[in-house]
């Protein structure tokens, strides 16, 4: 390194730097995937919290799975939707460590509904962070909970129909009207003001885990550019213009 | 100076897991056996121990709370009966695979389908020959009696640590229901943060710690040559399991020219059946596995010189009878005999299903 860039590389002119709790392992996700960014944050929440020894992640079944090699913490791999079981009794066993839940839309609104309802239900202590990209992203691309209606995934390939697959779902809407819930936002991450929101809303949630006020919700609209076949930059817009329309942003409860 | 009481097996499962130091209890009500969690509700050990007793949604969200409570290295359990079980599998094989010692109860009866809610013995092969998918085990014990029941909870916790594996008790509804003398364990505390760490600090999940790298819980592995190494690595577990681990009871067989295999309340039938056939002339014995797996293949077969026929006694269409053909290996006849749906044969039956199936046929 030269002279001239160590001394530019000094503590007091650094304006960003990568999460300590971010591992060197490479990311397996994809160009544009919204998973990088919120783990990006989900770290940068812990690290500043100073609460990396009192957090316990638990990691789904879906592109996030292997969510454990990227963030230095101790975590546990859940089987698929059953993450907020797994939390629940961590939570209850360790009332004093802070638990969060890390979730496909596919491992939360399908699979896992049961779970995710009855544990934000009873109020479980817990962070559920709650990535929407409308569609099963791991398994290469089929119609998800979420996916829109005219939407072209794998297992719909001529769109959603409403007679053939029924709605969408709007499962964040259904808890923000559980009792146990404190905090229930929907955020998202394709833009550098939106970042920033998001992870306001992420520092909260852990905030309230913290002062033992229930569970708090965080759903972050995501694109998956892999399986929605378009580039990032054309996902970025197609999300946009049709998943804010049926998931719109903004705080549905904060108590 | 010891506790003695009258209580129903279920009762007993549910004091032995407060007094053997058990931090955490999952469960969804099931007949024949609602009354373990019910018994630790009235219990309320969350104000004498500290144990959590949590009422689920599901058996499939019961056995992930176990899966997470265990991950952070506490003694978790649950309890169920045979539908409730067959949800747990996919629980079961990820607590196997991510190596994590845990502790289900069943407590058996008919099936399939939603069955009967009376006794059976008919989950044997989906205990110990699999259940849920992949190369797995379960520890397996088979209590004969309410102290069994009582006894068996602590054991199994001591052999699930030991190997890093979870273990099943495998009752059924005749064990789970009954009401026998029990003499209660004396209690002992539960585990602290640092005894756990000691214990299984090196992968337990309760929060990084800056001496150590992080703690992952998982099943999950992606390279092939590496989930080969791991399932030979499981291999050897099992086979250190089947060294020693075995436990089984003999019963009348010094001088056995029959005999009968049987766990649970077969086994207890058996006991009154050897009367009848010595009473008959009939020189009967009985070997009463108390582990189903590892199964006392090597005790059965040193039996063998000595008899003339084996019969396997079991509430179901035959299931254990594999294992003993395999132990026996053709060397003498080997039958089935058991009823099934939930009705129990009587030591009549069994002293004549011997005569008919073994000594006249
Ligand atoms: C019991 C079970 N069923 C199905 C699967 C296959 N599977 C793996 S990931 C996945 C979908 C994940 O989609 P989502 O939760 O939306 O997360 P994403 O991959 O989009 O991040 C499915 C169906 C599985 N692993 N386990």
């Amino acid at each position: 390194m030269t002279e001239e860039l160590k001394d530019i590389q000094k503590e007091e002119n650094i304006v960003y730097k990568k999460s300590s709790l971010l591992t060197d392992n490479v990311m397996h996700y994809c160009p544009g995937c919204t998973h990088g960014v919120v783990h990006k944050l989900v770290a940068e929440v812990i690290e500043e919290m100073g609460i990396q020894g009192d957090t316990i992640g638990v990691s789904p079944v879906g592109c996030s799975v292997l969510a454990y090699n990227y963030i230095d913490i101790d975590w546990q791999e859940a089987a698929h939707g059953r993450a907020p079981a797994l939390a629940t009794a961590v939570s209850r066993l360790h009332p004093e460590k802070y638990v969060f839940t890390y979730q496909g839309d596919g491992d939360l609104a399908s699979i896992g509904c049961a779970e995710i309802m009855h544990a934000c239900n009873r109020g479980e202590n817990i962070v559920v962070i709650f990535i929407n990209n409308a569609i099963y992203g791991m398994t290469g691309g089929q119609m998800a909970p979420t996916t829109m209606i005219g939407q072209v995934t794998a297992t719909t390939p001529y769109g959603r129909d409403v007679k053939l697959n029924g709605y969408n779902m709007k499962i964040t809407e259904l808890i923000a009207q559980l009792p146990g819930t404190c905090y229930v936002t929907r955020e998202s991450a394709h833009t550098p003001a939106s970042v920033r929101k998001t992870k306001k809303a992420i520092r909260k949630a852990f905030e309230n885990a913290g002062q033992n006020k229930g569970t708090s919700f965080v759903e972050v609209v995501g694109t998956c550019s892999s399986g929605w076949k378009l580039t990032p930059e054309k996902a970025n817009e197609w999300m946009v213009d049709n998943s804010f329309k049926e998931y719109p942003l903004g705080t549905m409860k904060d108590e | 100076m010891a506790e003695v009481r009258l209580m129903k097996g279920n009762e007993v499962i549910a004091e032995a897991a407060i007094r053997c130091g058990c931090d955490g209890y999952f469960g969804y009500p099931i007949t024949p056996q609602s009354e373990v969690m019910e018994t630790l509700m009235i219990r309320k050990p969350w104000e004498e121990t500290g144990m959590v007793v949590l009422q689920a949604e599901s058996e499939v969200a019961s056995i992930n709370m176990v899966y997470g409570g265990a991950s952070c290295g506490k003694k978790v359990m649950t309890s169920s009966s045979s539908p409730g079980v067959s949800l747990m599998q996919e629980g079961i094989t990820y607590l196997a695979g991510a190596e994590i010692p845990a502790l289900v109860v069943n407590v058996v009866r008919g099936g399939p389908g939603l069955g009967t809610i009376q006794p059976a013995q008919s989950d044997y092969y989906q205990t110990c020959k699999g259940g849920g998918h992949g190369d797995y085990r379960l520890i397996v014990l088979a209590p004969a009696s309410v102290q069994e029941m009582n006894d068996f909870v602590d054991l199994s916790f001591e052999l699930a640590f030991k190997y890093r594996n979870p273990a099943m008790i495998l009752s059924d509804g005749v064990i789970g229901q009954m009401m026998e003398k029990v003499t209660l364990s004396p209690y002992k505390a539960r585990w602290t943060d640092e005894e756990i760490e000691e214990i299984s600090g090196s992968w337990a999940t309760t929060g990084k710690k800056a001496n150590r790298s992080k703690n992952v819980s998982t099943s999950l592995e992606l390279d092939s040559d590496k989930q080969e190494e791991f399932n030979l690595h499981l291999g050897r577990k099992y086979k250190a399991m089947e060294e020693n681990e075995v436990r089984y009871e003999k019963i009348s067989c010094d001088d056995a020219e029959y005999m009968f295999v049987a766990y649970g309340s077969s086994a207890r039938i058996c006991q009154k059946a050897i009367e009848i056939c010595r009473e008959r002339g009939i020189k009967a014995g009985l070997l009463r596995p108390i582990t189903l797996y590892p199964f006392p293949t090597k005790q059965i077969k040193e039996m063998v010189p000595q008899l003339k026929g084996v019969l396997s006694v079991e509430l179901s269409m035959g299931q254990m009878v594999d294992d003993v053909r395999l132990a026996v290996n053709g060397a003498i006849p080997v039958e089935h005999y058991g009823h099934v749906g939930g009705i129990i044969h009587s030591p009549e039956e069994i002293a004549d299903a011997l005569e008919t199936l073994i000594i006249k046929a």
